[in-house]
Order: structure tokens, then C-alpha cells, then sequence
């Protein structure tokens, strides 16, 4: 390798630049010494524009997601931990053992690769705790000012055990809403960072890979009918998207929804709804009614779901309406979001 | 946790219910205006009047800051965001708000304008430092809580000599809109519209104190409490409301007196004073020309006001056709007497103002309130 890279990245001082997407020298030695050496792996290490697998039987689930978050590191994560969260939490969604991932980086012109570099390696630890592989990659660069230092799409692969099926049109009136924890933390968390809003606060973001509390929560409860991270739009966003998907309504009681002291006050400070502020380490879970405690000790039995609440029901409606008891006695809906609350949270 | 689920207690709530269930008469109903947005959006989000008897009726005033701005100074600010070279700062809800044909600032800001969306007028002041090549303008609205921040931003810019920053001022007064509200035909004459007392704004009276409302109270014999955000502090505010009425009483009472005093700030009075003058008369979208109901900058400051440095023509603006904003703003109608709402209006695509701010009663009664009653009917 040194033979071929006679002076090494300079990831102390080094900034992107346009070579670097150039396809040539420049670019080989990006994608060497920067995302091979930390991703590091059999079937990336081969250098193929594509990596070449056996999956077992069984339902292949796929999916992608772009990253944008603003800024890039934050309390209690980076968009590099994030992007692989984010794919591996949608393919675990279907009920799915996440087996690898891909990564397409949109690099800056001028981003220093000290911050690159330290993206890749939070990437590369969130992947290796995980136990999914970054497998093949795709690095580009874009003029200053075009990009906001670096965009990350990761897509992830798995595949879904024999008998499950899970699917956000299969909620039905009698069964139980469940989520797995305090909701709110990521959006708030980044949030406090913004240039023009930094306030002090504890939270951090709840950034997590949930593939294995999934396997824990199938495993006690085979018969889940949806999950659904709540990621942007929060909460109240994932339970409209299931209640229109599968054409019934739901009834929740604010009461039940965790919430850490610390969002419910910056939230109030803010003039945001925590319902609606983004999780990345949350999901939504409904099952059978009958099957709502055994799939609650389940979820509380692992640490990402330590502190998880049934917090209500789906009912019968036509017009989908999720409605809520409110603390205070009273009730309403929970609508969709109009507009947009947050920009460019993950 | 402090002062937030202290003042949403589900327990205090029900005792205050029965309380006012015990002492509304049977011969009578009671409705109630609260004047301001925030009380209207506590109301749904909480479900107040789910606690209520049927006797009491709350009826959505005018007080939300985004709703009453007339369509043409909406208009004037979408010129201003197009004019080449400058950079237009504005609170978040001003931006979707339409204004002549369905016009908005975050169209404008879409097809390329300079429209930033700021938190505070300091992120303002911070982007004209930064942008001296730009005329950075200040798009200010809001009742009395606003306009101590846009008068020391103003002293900001005159001290520092900020020659590139300007404000186009849209800031009105919360006693006038009650007093015409009280004077209007559609409540004197016609009686068509009946209210028996308000809920005075909460964060307005922390500023000019509760001493404003006594000449119209005792002048219209209408009760007013001043009432805090909160949904325990507007029930308590309207049981006292409710006792007052029972008595015939019409005083200026206080329910929110851990905040608001008799005086005010006299400090955030006095530098509003210094920076801003009444003017003779301003539109409001709904209540149409009120006097002295809004001010303006100072001719000491008149190099940073926005309507002398760019000559704006606050012309006449086109609300559009069928859109009961008006009405609604006046109390005179609900957002559910209006043909668009639920229709072609909702918070996604709002054609008037009361839809675009969580604190409109349109977008109130849609977000939170739509599955009572006509429900089938304004189902997306």
C-alpha cells in the first residue's frame, strides 16, 4: 500500500479536495487509508465496485436513507453513528436480521479530513458493535459550497426469520400501541448545538442500533404486527403514518408516554410539542391486545427498552385519527405535522 | 418537574371543574373571550373545554400576532424580501403566511430570495454585522411582549451605528383591539355576537401591567381576569370569571399574579416609549382601521425604519375570497362557519391567516379539535 501512497492522508491537517472524488490516485488513497482502514473487512478489503455474498433462505428486506444532519457531531452521536443507526433501525423495522450495509459519502470541498476521518471512525464502531459490515462504498466530491461538509447514504440489507411478518398495514382495532422508550432526546439534543439556539442541557441523543432489541421482542412475541422508529416528525408522526397505512385509528394517553424532565422543559422553553420531536433510538411497537404485557416485559428485559409504556390502543376509525387523552383530563388529536418543525435533524 | 406539570394537573383540574360546574347558573350561559392565541392553544391542546359545562363558551379572540397582520403588509414584506440586495429576518410563522395571490415569504425564499428564519432579534442584528454589503431588515411583528426586544434592537443598531440594518414595524396594541372589539356594531348593535367577559392576555400584561383594562372594563361593564398560559391558570381565571358575572361585577381581576403586576415593566415601557410612537390608525386583518392601535419608530430612528428607507406603499392587500379570517379574528364566526376550512385551507396549504399559526383558531380547532361534531366532514 505504501508503495503505492508514497506520502500518507494527511488527516491531521488535510482538507478535501476536488482530487479526491477525481477517480484517481487521490481518490484510491481516500477510500485506503480512510474508509477501508476503518471499516476494514473481507469483502470491502477485496476492492470490488460491489460485494458478492450468500444470504441464507428466507425474506430479503432492503432499505436506504440519506443523511443531512446539521451539525455533524452532536451530544451523543455524529451523522457517521447516525447513518448507520438510521439504515440498520429501518431494516430491523420489517422484523429483520440487518446483515450489511452500504455507504455513499457526498464529500465537501475543504472539509477537513481530521473530521471526516473522525466521522468514518465512530462509523466504523457504531458498525462493528452492531455486527453489520460496511460491505462497498461509494466516495464523491462536490465544490465548495455545494454540499455542507459531508452527506451520508447508507443502504442495509437483511433478512426477516421464517414466520414473522411484520408491516405497518397489519395494525388492527384491539391491539396495543406500545414504544420503547423516553421519546424526544434526539431532537432536542441536536437542537441545543444549533448555531443560533445553543442552550446548555444533559440530553444527548438516543442514537442506537435496535436490530437486537427487535430480536428479543419477536422472539417473546412472534406476532408483533408493526414497529416504526419514530425518527423525524417523532412519535406522533410514526403513529399517523401506521394509522393511515393500515386504515384505523388509535387512541394514546399523554400520561403514558415517557419523557425525561429535561425535553419536557426544553421543549417548553422552545415552543415544541415533544410528540413530534425526532428519536433515533425509539421504536413503536403494536401487537395483539392479549399480547401487549408479555411483549412489555420483553422490551423492558433489554436495555434499549428499559423504560418502554404501553401508551394506548388502535381503535376502529375511517378518517384515521390518532386521538389523545391529554394529562390535564381533556382530549384532541394528534395530527400530522404541518409544515416542518425541525430542519435537517438527521 | 417545576412549573410545568404543576400548572397541567390533572387532580387541580377536576376539582376547578366542579367548582365552576357548581357555580354556573342555570339560567344563563357565559362566553368567554380570550383575547390571546396562547389561551386558545391551551384550551385545545389541553382539552379545556372538554372539562367545561355547555353553559361556557369560549370564543377565540384576536390575539394572535400573526393573524391580524393585514394581507398588504404581508405583500409589503414579500417585496421587501425581493428586492435585489436585501436579506429579509423573520419569526418562523410569519414565513407561510399568504398574502396577496397566495404569495408567501417561503415561496419567496424557494425561488431564491434572502429570507432567514430567526429566533431572536439578535440573530438579526448578527447577520447584518456579518453582511455589511447586504440591508438586512428586521420583519418585526407582535403585540406588547415583542416590542421591548425590537426597541433595544433599535438602540443596538442607532448606538453601534449598524447603517445596514432597518426594521419594518408591525406592532400593535393589545388595549385598543379589546376596546374596538367592545365598540364594534356586531357586538353593540346587531348582538349577534354576545361576550360576557375576558380573559386577559398573560405575557402582554407582564409588560403593560393590568392598570390598561380598567377604563374599558368599568366603561363596558365587562368583566376581565388576566390569566396565565396554562390550562389550570385559565380555568381558575375563568371560574373567576363566572363568580364575577354571577355578581355583576366588572372588574379588572388578577389570576396570573405570580408574572403580571398592576404597573407592568415600567423599564420595558419607558424603552418602547423612547423608540416608538402611536400611530393615528393601522389595519388589522378582521377588525379593519383602528386607531391608535399600533406603533411606529421614532423619527430619531427614522434611518433604521424599513418603511422610509425603502419608501414601502402599504397599499391595499386581497384577502383571499370566501376566507372567514375576518370574522373569525372578530369572534363573529368559528372557523367551522367558513366554506375553506377543512376544504382547500388546512395548516399544509393555508389560504388565511388563522391557519398558519398554532396559535389561530383555525389551526387550533383543525390540529386539535377537528373529531368533534362535523368530523366526517373535514376528514382529509
Amino acid at each position: 500500500m505504501s508503495a503505492r501512497f508514497p506520502v500518507r492522508l494527511d488527516a491531521r491537517r488535510g482538507v478535501v479536495d476536488m482530487t479526491h472524488g477525481g477517480g484517481g490516485r487521490a481518490m484510491a488513497q481516500l477510500i485506503q487509508e480512510m474508509f477501508v482502514r476503518h471499516f476494514d473487512n473481507e469483502l470491502l478489503r477485496k476492492g470490488n465496485d460491489q460485494a458478492a455474498f450468500d444470504v441464507g433462505a428466507g425474506r430479503l428486506v432492503m432499505s436506504t436513507d440519506g443523511h443531512v444532519v446539521s451539525p455533524i457531531f452532536f451530544p451523543g452521536g455524529d451523522i457517521g453513528s447516525l447513518a448507520v443507526h438510521g439504515t440498520i433501525n429501518d431494516v430491523a423495522m420489517a422484523g429483520a436480521r440487518p446483515l450489511y450495509l452500504s455507504a455513499g459519502f457526498i464529500l465537501e470541498q475543504g472539509l477537513p479530513l481530521a473530521d471526516l476521518e473522525r466521522v468514518v471512525a465512530s462509523m466504523a464502531e457504531a458498525c462493528r458493535r452492531a455486527g453489520v459490515p460496511v460491505v462497498t462504498g461509494d466516495t464523491k466530491v462536490v465544490e465548495r459550497g455545494k454540499g455542507d461538509g459531508v452527506f451520508i447514504t447508507t443502504t442495509g440489507i437483511g433478512v426477516v426469520p421464517d414466520g414473522i411478518d411484520i408491516s405497518g398495514d397489519l395494525a388492527r382495532p384491539g391491539d396495543a400501541v406500545l414504544v420503547s422508550g423516553v421519546v424526544g432526546n434526539h431532537g432536542v439534543a441536536i437542537l441545543s448545538e444549533r448555531e443560533n439556539l445553543r442552550f446548555e442541557t444533559s440530553i444527548v441523543s438516543d442514537s442506537a442500533a435496535l436490530h437486537e432489541l427487535v430480536a428479543t421482542m419477536i422472539e417473546a412475541v412472534p406476532d408483533i404486527h408493526c414497529l416504526r422508529d419514530p425518527t423525524r416528525g417523532g412519535l406522533a408522526t410514526a403513529l399517523n403514518e401506521l394509522s393511515l397505512q393500515s386504515g384505523v385509528g388509535m387512541r394514546i394517553d399523554e400520561a403514558a408516554i415517557p419523557l425525561l424532565p429535561e425535553v419536557a422543559s426544553a421543549c417548553e422553553l422552545l415552543g415544541l410539542d415533544p410528540l413530534y420531536v425526532a428519536n433515533e433510538g425509539k421504536l413503536v411497537a403494536i401487537c395483539p391486545g392479549h399480547r401487549a404485557d408479555r411483549l412489555l416485559a420483553a422490551m423492558r428485559s433489554h436495555p434499549l427498552g428499559r423504560d418502554a409504556a404501553i401508551i394506548g390502543s388502535v381503535v376502529e376509525d375511517a378518517q384515521g385519527f390518532v386521538q389523545m387523552r391529554t394529562s390535564f383530563g381533556g382530549e384532541r388529536i394528534v395530527d400530522w405535522l404541518a409544515g416542518e418543525q425541525l430542519p435537517r435533524i438527521c | 418537574m417545576k412549573y410545568i406539570d404543576e400548572f397541567r394537573n390533572g387532580d387541580l383540574a377536576r376539582g376547578l371543574a366542579a367548582r365552576i360546574a357548581s357555580e354556573v347558573r342555570d339560567d344563563r350561559d357565559y362566553r368567554l373571550m380570550e383575547f390571546c392565541g396562547g389561551h386558545t392553544h391551551a384550551i385545545f391542546r389541553h382539552g379545556v373545554q372538554d372539562l367545561m359545562p355547555d353553559k361556557v363558551r369560549f370564543i377565540h379572540g384576536p390575539g394572535c400576532p400573526v393573524c391580524v397582520l393585514p394581507v398588504a403588509r404581508i405583500d409589503c414584506a414579500i417585496r421587501l424580501a425581493e428586492t435585489p440586495g436585501v436579506t429579509l429576518c423573520s419569526y418562523g410563522d410569519m414565513l407561510r403566511v399568504p398574502g396577496s395571490k397566495r404569495r408567501s415569504l417561503i415561496k419567496v425564499q424557494a425561488e431564491g430570495g434572502d429570507v432567514r428564519m430567526v429566533y431572536s432579534l439578535r440573530d438579526a442584528l448578527r447577520i447584518a454585522r456579518a453582511n455589511p454589503e447586504r440591508q438586512v431588515v428586521f420583519f418585526a411583528i407582535g403585540f406588547e411582549t415583542t416590542t421591548p426586544p425590537t426597541a433595544l434592537a433599535l438602540l443596538e443598531a442607532e448606538a453601534e451605528g449598524l447603517a445596514n440594518f432597518s426594521v419594518f414595524c408591525n406592532h400593535v396594541l393589545t388595549p385598543a383591539a379589546i376596546q374596538h372589539i367592545l365598540e364594534s356594531p356586531d357586538l353593540r348593535e346587531m348582538d349577534s355576537v354576545r361576550i360576557d367577559g375576558f380573559l386577559g392576555p398573560s405575557h402582554v400584561s407582564s409588560v403593560i401591567g393590568s392598570r390598561p383594562y380598567e377604563f374599558f372594563a368599568e366603561e363596558f361593564q365587562r368583566p376581565v381576569v388576566i390569566a396565565g398560559f396554562e390550562p389550570l391558570d385559565v380555568m381558575q381565571a375563568t371560574l373567576m370569571l363566572i363568580r364575577q358575572i354571577n355578581e355583576g361585577r366588572h372588574e379588572v381581576e388578577n389570576q396570573y399574579r405570580r408574572v403580571v403586576t398592576r404597573d407592568g415593566n415600567v423599564k420595558a415601557t419607558s424603552l418602547v416609549a423612547e423608540v416608538f410612537e402611536l400611530r393615528p390608525s393601522f389595519e388589522w386583518r378582521g377588525l379593519g382601521e383602528v386607531p391608535y392601535s399600533a406603533l411606529r419608530i421614532r423619527e430619531r430612528f427614522a434611518a433604521f425604519d424599513a418603511e422610509r428607507r425603502f419608501t414601502l406603499d402599504v397599499g391595499k392587500g386581497r384577502d383571499v375570497k370566501g376566507c372567514a379570517c375576518p370574522a373569525i379574528l372578530r369572534g363573529t364566526a368559528t372557523p367551522r362557519d367558513c366554506k375553506l376550512f377543512g376544504t382547500v385551507c388546512t395548516p399544509d396549504n393555508p389560504m388565511g391567516s388563522c391557519m398558519v399559526s398554532s396559535e389561530g383558531s383555525c389551526a387550533a380547532y383543525w390540529t386539535y379539535g377537528r373529531f368533534r361534531g362535523r368530523a366526517s366532514e373535514v376528514a382529509a
